[in-house]
């Protein structure tokens, strides 16, 4: 399935802003986020089409996957 | 050296020096501006005339060695709102009037012959009133830079600029730094009531006293606890690098970035002033990402942000402000918005209220959306000169929405929206509704729960729970403004365990007392009380807890929702 894979801050370090990326049929998000050598303790939100996941949700062909790691502001 | 009440009644030019009274022994911050307020204030008084009040307030924690407690409160009846008002900035005023031993300081009053102005200079045994000319007019910047000159670049100054001067309800009041630069108590307008009293300064002493702490060696156990769990957490770590604008993605990811005067949930433009992006243009420019507001910040989301030629532009870049200009003016470019910010600072205007006029003004025709150099024109030649549309702007969104026919007019009791649209992050929707203070998201940031997973997790888009955690974190709020602490120990707050009892720890340790967590909730339950009673009393109902009608009718993409939580589960918020 395609992925359009987004990072945020310094998750964008030495990676990318946004890719479009294949995984197999199944692919978990956390699966997605270890594949790109991100520490799952560091992650603070995914979303999928701006829609909060968890990271044992399954991803469609197709949707937009957004990794950002613990932030705030206000 | 007991702390006291500075008072000042402007209407005969007087100042006394009183003990404070028992009931008011244990406050700090917003919980003695209100409650000053709430018992000295008749609620239905004119807020720009004599029976006002000004309420100048360190926290319970101000002036000691703790962590982020530099926050100096400000409260009057406001009148943007007309309801009561509490707003807090950091800067260095908080820590030099907690050491003079000023509990508040409060300014009654009104001189008679309004062609007068006057400054007031705080030492620790009271207060001077001096008629003033020469910083009359003038940008908070040469104010200060005045001032400066005149008395000794360590004095403290809180000040107002031509828009304070000229009365306008989105006037603020500024503080200054360590660096000289400002900080601004925002909302509400309050710079319009110090205008009121014809006051354009308050300088303070600089002093090497120290704030009597009745258990040192607890305190700094205590200290040490708290700083660690502020610097511990991730999020602190992520506000030095971004500053407060990494909101910008991950708000407009969700859907729930108002755009175009509150048209849309996201902004095509988002990358372009995103805190990605302002952090490398920081970098890039050899300015400051981190950057401390006041002495002691251990989190240091400031930043110094240099324009294109390396010289210094603007600090305290904050996120909403960035996407009041950015998104809901549609200006895709950070050094408009930093010229923006800087001409803000120096009017001494709310930088939240402003530029949602602007995108009122926008959708009325008067400037077209995106257009930053001709917002920053109007700025400079209109508002601060106080032309007819100047003062209709900088009278905030819903003068602007009045004077020019426009019903998509984002306020709450007058006070305009911020950086959340509360269709799409509904928790947000009910502390826009309930707050005591009008539209304002630091009363109870339910963005936390709703959006960051702090504090837990909660759909946005759910109905469900939404109360009950805007009820929460509004209790907590009050609260925390009490102790002079930055809200933004909230974040450790909410997730670290040993956070909060150090907290509660310092504030018994400085004053020997043996406070508990159910009393310090408590507390913000009084608080709120003590300001919702105010309200009542000058005339509001629960007919006023309401967002403007649009949100219920327009749904705003991508998620295509509309505001749909009923006004009986708005009003069961005060069941507590």
């Amino acid at each position: 399935m395609r992925i359009t894979v987004k990072l945020f801050a310094y998750f964008r370090d030495n990676r990318f802003k946004q890719r479009e990326m294949e995984f197999p049929a199944g692919t978990r998000v956390e699966d997605i986020i270890l594949s790109l050598g991100i520490n799952l303790e560091e992650v603070g939100v995914t979303m999928i089409n701006s829609r909060h996941c968890e990271l044992f949700q399954v991803p469609n062909d197709h949707d937009q996957l957004a990794i950002f790691p613990a932030i705030g502001g206000g | 050296m007991a702390d006291k009440i500075f008072r000042v009644n402007m209407s005969d030019l007087s100042t006394t020096v009183e003990p404070v009274p028992a009931a008011w022994m244990g406050l700090g911050g917003r919980g003695l501006t209100s409650t000053v307020v709430a018992t000295e204030v008749t609620p239905t008084c004119h807020p720009l005339g004599r029976h006002n009040k000004l309420v100048i307030a360190p926290g319970l924690l101000s002036g000691t060695q703790a962590a982020n407690s530099g926050r100096l409160s400000c409260g009057a009846k406001s009148p943007l709102t007309g309801t009561i008002k509490e707003a807090n900035a950091g800067g260095s005023s908080a820590q030099m009037l907690a050491k003079l031993g000023v509990k508040a300081l409060i300014i009654e009053g009104k001189p008679h012959d309004e062609s007068k102005w006057y400054s007031l200079h705080v030492t620790r045994d009271g207060v001077t009133i001096s008629e003033e000319s020469e910083v009359i007019g003038l940008g908070n910047f040469a104010t200060v830079k005045t001032l400066n000159q005149r008395l000794g670049e360590k004095v403290g100054v809180i000040t107002i600029g031509p828009a304070g001067e000229m009365r306008m309800s989105a006037a603020n009041i500024s503080i200054k730094d360590p660096d000289s630069h400002l900080r601004s108590g925002g909302r509400g307008g309050l710079g319009a009531v110090m205008g009121s009293k014809k006051v354009k300064f308050i300088s303070i002493e600089p002093t090497n006293e120290q704030v009597q702490i009745a258990d040192p060696e607890a305190f700094k156990t205590a200290n040490r606890l708290f700083a660690k769990a502020l610097v511990d957490n991730p999020i602190s770590k992520a506000l030095a690098q971004y500053g407060t604008n990494v909101l910008v993605n991950i708000i407009n990811e969700s859907g729930g970035l108002p755009t175009r005067n509150f048209t849309k949930g996201q902004f095509e433009g988002h990358e372009a002033i995103s805190g990605e992006t302002m952090h490398d243009t920081i970098v890039a420019r050899g300015g400051k990402p981190k950057h401390n507001c006041h002495q002691g910040c251990v989190i240091q989301c400031s930043q110094v942000y240099n324009d294109l030629n390396g010289n210094y532009k603007t600090s305290g870049f904050e996120y909403e402000t960035i996407w009041a200009l950015g998104a809901d003016c549609c200006i895709d470019n950070l050094d408009h918005l930093a010229d923006a910010d800087s001409l803000m600072d120096d009017i001494g205007l709310d930088s939240i209220e402003t530029p949602v006029a602007f995108a009122v003004a926008m959708e009325a025709g008067v400037l077209k959306f995106g257009d930053g150099a001709e917002l920053c024109r109007i700025l400079k030649e209109d508002v601060a000169k106080g032309t007819p549309l100047g003062r209709i702007i900088g009278n905030g969104a819903a003068s602007v929405g009045k004077a020019f026919g426009i019903t998509r007019v984002p306020v709450v009791k007058g006070q305009a929206i911020p950086a959340y649209d509360p269709r799409a992050i509904k928790g947000i929707g009910i502390t826009y509704a309930t707050s005591t203070q009008g539209a304002d998201h630091t009363m109870g940031y339910t963005i936390a729960t709703n959006i960051l997973g702090v504090g837990g997790k909660l759909d946005p888009l759910s109905k469900e729970g939404q109360v009950e955690l805007s009820r929460n974190l509004q209790i907590a709020t009050a609260a925390i403004d009490s102790t002079g602490m930055c809200l933004f120990i909230a974040f450790a707050a909410l997730d670290d365990a040993t956070c909060l009892p150090a907290l509660i720890d310092m504030i018994n340790a400085r004053f020997g007392i043996s406070l508990t967590a159910d009393d310090v909730t408590n507390l913000g339950k009084t608080i709120l009380k003590t300001e919702h009673g105010f309200n009542l009393a000058a005339g509001f109902t629960n007919k006023d807890d309401r967002l403007p009608e649009f949100f219920a009718e327009e749904p705003i993409a991508p998620h295509n929702v509309v505001w749909d939580i009923s006004d009986a589960a708005i009003d069961s918020f005060w069941d507590f």
